[in-house]
């Protein structure tokens, strides 16, 4: 156990943790922001998908320690009163069934119009395919990215 | 949440309580903003009376109006759906309304299935469907009060008010009191008027059920991050548990190195239990490390020695018995007619085995009073009241005294309406005196899972000369008994002989309902089978089915529709093709085409055209989601999903050999037609997914003449069914 320093959402919170302690757990269960999910445990599925410097990572398998000098967002942070283009346009498009890998949808779908305002179907694909949903939202994913593509101006 | 705030959340609920006795009111001091699950916003409101107008609503005197939601919200909607079918009669301005789960009282919140008991159970697509009369008669008691009472109030006669969305008016005097007006000073009858199904609006008048503008309530909390689900629930001195269990079902543990876990730093408690090994840890990554450094010993196990693909294999020699099959439907004598019919058609079709794979993996929070004669339970169930009862007799102590926190479900599928990780956190909980979270892993709920069975159809059928279809045989083999029945019926094919059969094989695994239970296998095999026939008796697979239906004019309408919209009779551009497919499933009519082309030995569709008929539809929206999800987990089944066991144990065991459907599959149009009905609703969580395996399958013999008849059909297997060596 150490007592470590993190920047999460704009803040700084101090938490005891062993520094290969996985991000999610610390996000999770020290700091009780429950936005990121677990599901795989070995990033194939993206639930637990957060921005650190603006890249998603999936944090359920980042030790703590490699994040420690960057900015931590996570859903909760990504905007106030879920007024990201992104949040706005998903639920224009009522995209979430269950909603446990939604967090990690917009996290995603929010970093690939950072980069890449406009992105193709195909460009869309390659960026989101590492989020998995079992509802199978994806046809509304799809829409709700190319509707915030097209209304998120800023 | 505060102290003040527990106290008057108690308040509101024994007064609640009482109400749902149908004989007295409260008023209630209710300054909590109310969320669904645990979590309640601490923002304290301004002081409100509020008044429990029935065991299904309270209104306070600002005009908010809570309505209970006796369901499971697992994704489906239902958790708006249902209020909305209440607020409907009621006419209450939805604006106004809030939701809030309602509390496990399956005699008050029940709905009746399985005979005449009341149980509080999401599963079947049952939740609008079965509370879609009980519910509107339940508001429009809730309105005819509300009129009663403003009567009194307005000293004018009842038969001359009516309502507009939240308020009851007199249009000769212009005189208007809202609903939250009323509130403050009504007394609620003893027992509720009676209001027959006559007396219920018209559905023409409908403002809410069927509309296109209402949303589901809980979509903006699944946006940033708020909504609960029970693996989000932290409470003060709570500890993590996770188990060891045998990948061979049945297996007994024998933990050969209990010092040297126990004293790993974190560890609490190793817990010896039926299933294998408990571990109670500080924290989760505690009682995960302390997971991976168990030394278990395992022996025995009623699966041991089932190797899936070699049992399919075999299935084929068993359809094929005479003996050993339980009739599921006989009419007409369908062998001899095979026997006399002039052309015969037989095949086999085959599935492997799938999981749930529910985003969130098990999970549960159990607290024991101190004196161990009280619980409390966070989770997320699909059977709430089943998974009360379950903890209630594991702790030993009564049901009423187990409170039972439901939560957002991060998918259900079927999976969670079975109580057993319940069971466990309780039988863990015992061990400590502080709240247990009870976690699965993404390994423990693929290799411990309940899957779908593996099955093989066996499909025969018997056309006399003049083309008609005369014989129906479809024979069953597989593990699982009465999941592998559902669908196997063809109720909308009207064929004079006909015999349906199930032949049980025990294989010692756990099997349960996945997402349309049986009639994934069951009309894959069905649907296919029909295209083949067309096929042999040259007629268009389309028409063939129209034949089939001739009595049934619903059933007709949908293939039509469906037809219609995919441009059936004109061919897809070049290296394209349609296959087409119908099923029903939970009342509800469906039929589509599907769109395809090969990309190498990779399926790729492009476009799904869908007509559905499911009654009156009470959220247009939501109905089209839950098809287009519901058409995309189908397909992840016929594309890549497969659960193998080699000697007893699952050969898979996480996202990276368990292949989900992922974004890079969908499909560049979904088309969805709701047919405008006014019949009663059917369910609609799981109607657009059974016939997709057909038409896939159709799809790819019109493309490449070869027949698909063992899902999934993954690059490997679509190779192989062209008959092309790597």
């Amino acid at each position: 156990m150490a007592e470590l320093r993190l920047k999460v959402n704009g803040k700084t919170e101090t938490v005891e943790a062993d520094p290969s302690t996985h991000l999610l757990w610390v996000l999770r269960e020290k700091l009780g922001l429950t936005g990121p999910k677990y599901s795989c445990g070995i990033a194939r599925c993206g639930a637990c998908m957060v921005h650190v410097d603006g890249k998603t990572v999936p944090s359920c398998n980042t030790p703590v320690s490699e994040v420690m000098d960057g900015e931590i967002t996570t859903i909760e942070g990504l905007s106030r009163d879920g007024e990201h283009p992104v949040q706005k346009a998903w639920i224009e498009e009522q995209v979430p069934q269950c909603g446990y890998c939604q967090s990690g949808q917009i996290m995603r779908a929010a970093e690939l119009l950072a980069t890449n305002p406009n992105p193709s179907r195909e460009e869309i694909f390659e960026h989101m395919e590492r989020v998995v949903c079992r509802c199978a939202t994806y046809y509304r994913v799809v829409k709700a990215i190319n509707r915030a593509a097209k209304e998120g101006g800023s | 949440m505060s102290e003040n705030n527990t106290e008057k959340k108690n308040i509101s609920r024994r007064g609640f309580l009482a109400a749902s006795g149908g004989v007295t009111f409260a008023v209630a001091a209710y300054a909590v903003a109310p969320r669904f699950g645990f979590v309640e916003s601490a923002e304290t409101v301004e002081e409100v009376t509020e008044q429990a107008i029935s065991a299904w609503v309270r209104i306070d005197t600002t005009g908010r109006i809570t309505i209970y939601n006796p369901s499971a919200e697992m994704g489906q909607g239902s958790m708006t759906a249902l209020p909305l079918i209440f607020a409907e009669e009621m006419d209450a301005d939805w604006k106004d309304v809030v939701i809030e789960q309602s509390p496990i009282e399956p005699a008050v919140y029940g709905s009746v299935m399985f005979g005449n008991s009341r149980r509080m159970i999401t599963v079947g697509s049952r939740a609008v469907s079965g509370y879609f009369d009980s519910l509107r008669i339940a508001g429009a008691q809730v309105r005819r009060m509300l009129i009663t009472s403003a009567a009194g109030e307005m000293k004018v006669p009842a038969s001359e008010l009516t309502t507009e969305p939240g308020a009851v008016v007199h249009k000769k005097s212009g005189k208007r009191l809202t609903f939250g007006e009323i509130a403050g000073t009504m007394t609620v009858p003893d027992a509720p008027p009676n209001v027959v199904p006559s007396q219920l609006k018209d559905p023409k008048d409908f403002r809410l059920i069927g509309k296109e503008h209402v949303p589901r309530m809980d979509i903006p909390s699944k946006t940033d991050g708020s909504a609960q689900f029970a693996v989000d629930v932290r409470l003060p001195g709570m500890v993590y548990a996770v188990i060891s269990r045998s990948l061979v079902h049945g297996a007994k543990a024998k933990l050969t190195n209990e010092s040297a876990v126990a004293g790993m730093k974190g560890v609490l408690k190793v817990v010896p239990m039926n299933q294998g090994i408990g571990v109670i840890a500080e924290t989760i990554e505690a009682a995960l490390d302390a997971k991976g450094a168990l030394k278990i010993d395992w022996s025995g196990g009623d699966s041991k020695g089932y190797n899936s693909q070699e049992w399919l294999s075999k299935y084929a020699a068993e359809a094929a018995k005479t003996d050993g099959g339980r009739a599921l439907e006989n009419k007409g004598d369908a062998d001899s007619a095979i026997r006399h019919a002039t052309r015969k058609y037989s095949a086999d079709y085959l599935n492997d085995h799938v999981v749930h794979a529910q985003m969130e993996p098990l999970n549960a929070v159990v607290s024991v009073a101190k004196d161990g004669k009280s619980a409390e339970v966070w989770a997320g169930s699909q059977a709430p009241d089943g998974a009360r009862n379950a903890a209630a007799a594991v702790l030993g102590i009564s049901r009423e005294k187990v409170k039972f926190n439901q939560m957002y479900l991060g998918g259900g599928f079927g999976r969670r309406s079975t109580s057993d990780y319940v069971e466990e956190a309780a039988e863990l909980a015992k061990h400590v005196d502080r709240p247990l979270k009870l976690m699965w892993t993404r390994e423990d709920d693929i290799t411990y899972g309940m899957m779908r069975p593996a099955s093989l159809q066996r499909m025969e059928a018997g056309v006399d000369r003049e083309g008609k279809v005369v014989a129906w045989k479809h024979t069953i083999v597989g593990t699982g008994g009465g999941l592998l029945t559902s669908g196997s019926d063809t109720q909308f094919y009207s064929i004079p002989n006909q015999k349906i059969e199930r032949k049980d094989i025990e294989h010692g695994i756990r099997t349960k309902h996945w997402r349309a239970v049986g009639h994934g296998p069951n009309k894959f095999a069905i649907e296919a089978f029909i295209d083949e026939i067309a096929h042999g008796e040259n007629k268009n697979p389309y028409m063939l089915r129209r034949e089939l239906m001739a009595d049934f004019p619903r059933a007709i309408k949908v293939l039509d529709t469906a037809a219609e919209m995919s441009g059936w009779d004109k061919p897809s551009k070049e290296g394209r093709a349609k296959g087409i497919a119908f099923a029903e499933r939970s009342g509800s009519l469906c039929a589509g085409v599907v769109e395809l082309s090969l990309e190498d030995f990779r399926i790729r569709v492009h476009r799904i055209w869908c007509a559905l008929d499911a009654g009156i539809v009470v959220q247009p929206d939501n109905v089209r989601a839950q098809s287009e999800g519901s058409m995309l987990m189908a397909l992840s089944t016929i594309l890549h999903e497969s659960i193998t066991y080699k000697d007893g144990a699952v050969e898979q065991s996480n996202f990276d050999d368990y292949h989900l459907l992922r974004i890079d599959d969908t499909p560049e149009l979904i088309d969805i037609n709701l047919i405008p009905s006014t019949e009663h609703p059917s369910g609609v969580g799981e109607a657009a997914l059974p016939f997709m395996g057909g038409a896939v399958s159709n799809a790819l013999f019109a493309l490449t003449g070869k027949r698909f008849r063992h899902m999934p059909f993954t690059p490997e297997r679509v190779r192989a069914v062209l008959g092309e060596t790597p």
